[in-house]
């Protein structure tokens, strides 16, 4: 999968510089200045490439193109909807686990994502949040509605049975744990904080760490989006 | 008249934080939605004589503990940091999103954007002397990335 979105790239590069009359000039100077064509071939053609090399993999995420995993998930959302990945076709969907009952990590993914949001623009439209709850005991319908939509209300919160929160674990490869608090609704969870990026067609592409800021998360996003126009 | 009872106010306060053996600066509570029933308390701490932030409290919550929060390997852990937490003799401690903060638990109702909370903060001296601090802190909405002063 990984070859086939850099060839795609690559040929989408190929037509850019083939069609880039400013390169055309640069090779004329080029030639004109050293004297040699080939020379001067070689030179705009190792500008060529690392400038297309930029554009097929400069994600600021870690790129998991062609990952076995976190394919797919069937779970219900704040409204009580099934969900599934396919329903977001043609968006770029950006996944995280958490729960409504921490205190800053979450939190701040989600107010990192609405900002994304923004810096996309009308491009935005394109986004889709997918909040997953680690805790389905505290994070009820009522909840999770409420506190999706403070952040944004097109953002989606899943909440999984005991059942699907073990199997999306194991199928995202996400770690979770309750640590008992002193009251018996005290609890808090350890929970994997990073982000999963899908392109619009699906496909498992990135995965950004805890703490990237939202300008980059939008420059990936961008890229994904141009991908898959 | 006014503006000579703000000053005195203000003179009064200003005194009154100066008293306090640790000052505490740019606090505030994280809001909540109805039925959460944690969220985190931010400051920052500046101990005039080396002491130890050991318990805190507050009328709003069940449970009030000091966590300490890790990334390992991308995995958030809270850990409650049971032996208090250090505050060296003049060192700006800062309990901020991302790092040290108070948990505030089982909450007895939400909090919303713009009400006060109050906690009341217990430190304990380099001779094992325990005193407290009650503090009145403004809830900032649940988006706030805490803006703290640079």
């Amino acid at each position: 999968m990984s070859k086939s979105h850099n060839l795609i790239a690559g040929s989408w590069c190929a037509t850019i510089v083939s069609k880039t009359l400013s390169l055309r000039f640069a090779a004329h100077i080029a030639e004109k200045v050293l004297r040699t064509p080939i020379t001067a071939l070689l030179l705009i053609s190792s500008i060529a490439v690392s400038s297309c090399s930029d554009n097929a993999t400069a994600f600021k995420s870690i790129d998991i193109t062609g990952a076995i995993y976190g394919k797919d998930f069937n779970i219900s959302d704040q409204n009580g909807v099934p969900r599934r990945l396919k329903d977001f076709e043609g968006k770029v969907v950006v996944l995280f686990f958490g729960y409504t009952h921490c205190p800053d990590v979450c939190p701040t993914s989600l107010s990192e994502l609405v900002k994304v949001k923004q810096l996309l623009g009308v491009q935005g439209e394109r986004m889709q949040g997918l909040f997953v709850t680690v805790d389905p005991d505290r994070d009820t319908p009522d909840v999770l509605r409420a506190y999706m939509g403070v952040f944004d209300s097109s953002f989606i919160g899943l909440i999984p049975t005991q059942a699907q929160l073990k199997e999306i674990a194991d199928d995202f490869k996400i770690y979770f744990k309750k640590v008992d608090g002193k009251s018996r609704t005290s609890y808090t969870m350890d929970h994997s904080a990073g982000t999963y990026i899908y392109d619009a067609r699906g496909h498992l592409r990135l995965y950004a760490k805890y703490g990237m800021d939202a300008a980059s998360l939008a420059h990936d996003i961008q890229i994904l989006l141009r991908q898959t126009h | 008249m006014k503006l000579n009872y703000f000053f005195l106010t203000a003179v009064f306060f200003s005194h009154s934080a100066l008293a306090q053996p640790v000052t505490v600066s740019d606090g505030w509570v994280r809001a909540t939605v109805q039925g959460q029933r944690a969220t985190g308390a931010f400051m920052r701490l500046t101990a005039k004589e080396s002491a130890k932030l050991v318990a805190g409290s507050s009328s709003a919550a069940g449970i009030v503990e000091i966590h300490e929060m890790k990334m390992d390997n991308d995995v958030m852990k809270m850990t409650p940091l049971t032996n208090g937490l250090d505050l060296p003799i003049g060192k700006t401690v800062e309990l901020k999103p991302g790092g040290n903060h108070i948990m505030l638990m089982d909450l007895k109702a939400p909090l919303a954007v713009n009400s006060n909370v109050s906690v009341t903060l217990t430190f304990q001296d380099a001779k094992g002397k325990k005193f407290s601090q009650e503090l009145n802190l403004p809830v900032k909405a649940l988006t706030s990335a805490g803006e703290h002063k640079r």
